[in-house]
């Protein structure tokens, strides 16, 4: 790790957003990661989506489980509220803020052993519960704090830094995540920012389950020939469907592709997403053929990425539970126990 | 672009922006550190080397380092690199031992007219390789205008005694009060060589009407600081007019003030913006209660009796041409005298060169200028070599030292029977500084102090003396607090393309988005493509060969802080930090040494 802090000083014509914030202001500690790590480029990513979006980070709420991706939100929006859980626990404790205060908006950070090991359940709970949230693995096939054992999203038949076959099947979490109804689903690379930053900029604006699978080489653990979760051999398989871009509250970039590869998606807050089509067949809101699309690519070994599935006009769980418009936690205790006039007038109604 | 060559000697030069810009090409960044770690000695050794003067500099330089200061493009203001060399020179030990012994005697003679820093930078270099060095001023000490023109509250006699003293101390043999009045009779003298480092002596005259009639009061700024310097002035009128916006004007209008004027201004042709005179010799001025006032231009000597009254000024304003070209006209405003006992004349000096004869084999340009090389220093003569003002016109010390160093290297290889056109490159050394996991030999943790003033002197108290040095100068915490802010630019971001893995860790973490990677294209193409706007293209991209993706690492050099991130955070060590030594070849150092720097 680097032992002096990022220094404050920063280039001297950095664009400022909306809110006045340059991308420096979105930063959070300097990261202990080892050096080269995939996730120090996803908390980049974060930071970026997060300053093109203008989010004030008071606005945020970052929660992680456990594992050297649960350790990132440290590095990022250093100014928002966070909440390093349990192990795999993550998704009940955002679970739990997001029903008492609706208004912030919820950043998942996990990784392949807090979510498709310890926190497996917990993550298909909150999956198919539609909670309102950018839920991000952090995904390098491998345990990097207990020094390299397989992950459960590791690829059956790839190696060890050692030298030892995966003899276990993979939990392709971008699958399940399909199937359990995300209604915003994509997978990235840490390695491509220009695909990753819109991607988590759409998804914070997603409303409902979002869910991004971002494969994140491990340099000290599974960066080596034979692993599937390399850095070439992520370049090499990668098969992205789409490129997108985010406009929010903008004019309408004047698209100069060629038509037909422009689909433009309306999400429920108004964003709009650019999609530039790279696969001409494929249609980002056909649930069923995505899935038949990732199983027929991961079949010939191919990493599909790009937004695989959205539901525009996805409902999530404050809906489902018809909850106030007001955040449970401001209101106020007249309004939650209005007094026993009102009791027995309902205990009269149901008798 | 093409892949950038960090061989040639100049790539990492350029990089390390004040040495660059000094005309000594002083490696400061190294003597920074080394006053960092309280290693005065050493410090001011390497100055010594390389500008000759480093108390004297380090009081009265034009530091063309500090505008080039890359912190004054990261935040305000740069480095005070000119104080922290004072600083080596107040806390230096005794230095004797370091000197070079005086040399056996090689037989040769060489000549200098003046003692000013030009002649004495040859006589440092020359005299240790056993020339018979023999130095003639017209003033009884050695110095020339760094004694006669610079007032002592600036630069207190001591230092320069001391400083000219270790190069007399070599074996130069100085004949004070000799001044050459002819260079057909010192040629006559059969010297092997003669280097002319007289500098440019006379004051610009001022030829407006009532000169002749109040000439009593009116006085050539640089001739009446000599007289000051030397004793012979030292009193002067209540109320004192300095013509004139240079430093010489801000010189004669803060002497005035010692001397007994006390309602003294200077008047400057130009707007304050534009005056000759460095910023912080105008607030100087300024904060000794001399008020500057511009846009006036003298047009005539108000007298009465033969006694100076005051000066008439014509207001002007500027006006820009087309081609951005300024000229002064007349704003139209009534014309203002300003009445004065006396005016000091400091619009500039002049070349003069009475003493050298029409046939003595030196041309001379028609400017009245000797026609000399501007790389070997040499005349139409190829036994006489000129240095300092002498050379070009009215510069400073630092350039004299510069010219200084460059004529000994050719005097030293026309005497060894070489060709002087022939140069030989500098001696440089790169070294990584990698020390450990995330451990360098340099203090790579980027100080956010702003730059810290240097101590002045109860102005009450400066203003009784004119010997009374005004600057306190650093002291030892205030030294190394200023020596932090250095940026450590000769520590070089050095990229190996073949160990690259493109994770993106170096540009993530970057603090001041330098680094890039992208699609190779041509520079202005590559310029708009940066992470972070290029502000100046003056400034190098470093672009690397073809990575394994087919784009290439594009570094803005700019605003580099050297923090050393880039390559902390690289998991293949593609990025190192390796320190960038160069050392000018001076006199005898034609083969590149092998002496090992300090690192």
């Amino acid at each position: 790790m680097t032992y002096i802090a990022k220094p404050k000083f920063h280039h001297p014509s950095l664009k400022k957003n909306e809110l006045g914030y340059t991308h420096r202001d979105y930063e959070g500690k300097i990261s202990t990661l080892c050096a080269g790590c995939g996730h120090d480029s996803i908390t980049a990513s974060i930071i970026e989506a997060c300053y093109e979006l203008s989010i004030e980070p008071h606005r945020v709420a970052k929660i992680s489980g456990i594992g050297c991706s649960s350790k990132t939100p440290d590095y990022f929006l250093g100014n928002s509220h966070g909440f390093n859980s349990v192990h795999g626990r993550m998704p009940s404790v955002l679970t739990g803020a997001n029903l008492a205060n609706r208004d912030l908006i919820y950043l998942g950070v996990s990784g392949d052993g807090d979510s498709a090991s310890i926190g497996f359940g917990q993550f298909a709970h909150s999956i198919r519960r539609g909670v309102n949230m950018t839920y991000i693995v952090e995904n390098n096939g491998v345990y990097g704090l207990t020094k390299g054992q397989f992950s459960a999203t590791a690829d059956r038949g790839s190696k060890s830094k050692k030298g030892v076959t995966n003899t276990d099947n993979a939990i392709d979490l971008v699958a399940i995540a399909l199937q359990l109804g995300a209604t915003f689903v994509a997978r990235s690379f840490s390695g491509d920012k220009t695909q990753l930053v819109p991607l988590i900029a759409a998804a914070i604006r997603h409303k409902g389950a979002s869910f991004i699978d971002v494969i994140s080489p491990c340099i000290a653990f599974n960066n080596h020939a034979g692993s599937t979760k390399s850095f070439d051999y992520v370049r090499e398989h990668n098969d992205a469907v789409n490129r997108l871009d985010v406009l929010v509250g903008r004019d309408p970039i004047a698209v100069d592709y060629a038509p037909g590869t422009v689909q433009m998606v309306e999400q429920h807050d108004g964003s709009k997403i650019a999609l530039r089509k790279i696969d001409a067949d494929y249609d980002p809101h056909d649930r069923l053929g995505a899935q038949t699309f990732l199983a027929r690519h991961a079949a010939k070994g191919q990493i599909v990425t790009g937004l695989l599935y959205v539901d525009p006009d996805a409902e999530d769980l404050h809906e489902h539970l018809n909850t106030v418009e007001t955040p449970l936690n401001t209101l106020e205790a007249d309004t939650l126990c209005p007094g026993s006039a009102v009791l027995d007038k309902f205990n009269a109604s149901v008798r | 672009m093409k892949p950038t060559d960090i061989a040639a000697p100049d790539y990492f030069h350029k990089v390390v922006d004040c040495q660059w810009a000094c005309p000594a090409h002083t490696p400061v960044p190294e003597y920074i550190r080394l006053i960092a770690q309280g290693r005065y000695s050493d410090a001011y050794m390497i100055n010594w080397k390389s500008n000759v003067f480093p108390g004297i500099l380090g009081r009265t330089c034009d530091r063309p380092c500090e505008p080039a200061c890359r912190r004054g493009r990261v935040e305000e203001t740069p480095v005070a690199i000119c104080r922290l060399k004072r600083v080596a020179a107040d806390f230096k030990d005794d230095i004797k031992q370091r000197l070079p012994r005086p040399a056996t005697k090689n037989g040769k003679r060489v000549a200098f007219v003046g003692g000013g820093p030009a002649s004495l930078t040859v006589a440092r270099d020359l005299a240790p390789l056993g020339y018979h060095c023999t130095v003639f001023d017209a003033d009884p000490e050695a110095g020339g205008m760094m004694r006669t023109q610079i007032p002592k509250f600036r630069l207190p006699n001591s230092v320069i005694d001391e400083e000219t003293g270790y190069i007399l101390g070599l074996g130069v043999d100085f004949r004070g009060g000799h001044r050459i009045e002819s260079m057909k009779s010192l040629l006559a003298e059969n010297y092997d060589a003669i280097f002319v480092g007289s500098g440019a002596p006379r004051g610009r005259e001022l030829d407006i009407p009532g000169r002749k009639e109040a000439a009593g009061n009116i006085h050539i700024g640089i001739e009446w600081l000599a007289s000051v310097s030397f004793g012979h002035i030292d009193k002067i009128g209540k109320r004192v007019i300095v013509l004139g916006g240079g430093n010489t004007a801000m010189d004669c209008c803060r002497t005035a003030r010692r001397l007994g004027g006390e309602d003294v201004k200077v008047v400057v042709r130009s707007g304050f913006e534009e005056m000759k005179a460095s910023p912080w010799e105008k607030e100087d001025a300024l904060h000794e209660d001399i008020p500057i006032l511009n846009f006036m231009v003298p047009v005539g000597f108000v007298h009465a009796g033969g006694k100076l009254t005051g000066i008439t000024f014509q207001k002007v304003k500027a006006e820009y041409d087309a081609k951005g070209r300024r000229n002064l006209v007349p704003s139209g405003e009534p014309d203002q005298t300003i009445a004065c006992d006396d005016v000091l004349v400091a619009v500039g000096q002049e070349n003069a060169f009475p003493w050298i004869e029409q046939d003595c084999g030196i041309e001379f340009d028609k400017w009245h200028m000797p026609k000399v090389d501007p790389k070997t220093f040499v005349s139409t003569n190829p036994k006489v070599f000129f240095g300092g003002d002498a050379a070009f016109g009215p510069k400073n010390i630092i350039w004299a030292v510069s010219h200084g160093h460059d004529a000994a290297l050719s005097i030293h290889k026309m005497l060894s029977g070489e060709d002087i056109t022939d140069r030989p490159l500098p001696d440089v050394q790169v070294s990584s500084q990698k020390m450990g996991i995330h451990e360098w030999s340099y203090d790579n943790d980027i100080s956010i102090d702003k730059r810290y003033k240097v101590p002045h002197r109860d102005k009450v108290i400066a203003l009784k003396d004119i010997r009374t040095e005004v600057e306190l100068g650093y002291d030892v915490k205030l030294a190394l607090g200023e020596a932090e802010r250095c940026l450590n630019c000769d520590v070089q971001t050095v990229f190996s393309t073949s160990l690259c893995i493109e994770c993106d860790a170096c540009a993530d973490i970057c603090p001041m988005d330098c680094i890039t990677f992208t699609g190779n294209g041509e520079e202005g193409d590559l310029r708009q493509r940066l992470k972070a706007p290029s502000l100046h293209p003056d400034q190098d991209l470093y672009v690397s060969t073809d990575l394994k993706t087919g784009r290439v690492m594009v570094k803005d050099e700019d605003v580099c802080l050297h923090c050393g991130l880039c390559a902390e955070r690289c998991p293949t060590g593609a990025w190192d930090m390796q320190k960038y030594l160069i050392e000018m070849t001076h006199a005898g150092s034609a083969c590149p040494t092998k002496s090992r720097s300090a690192a």
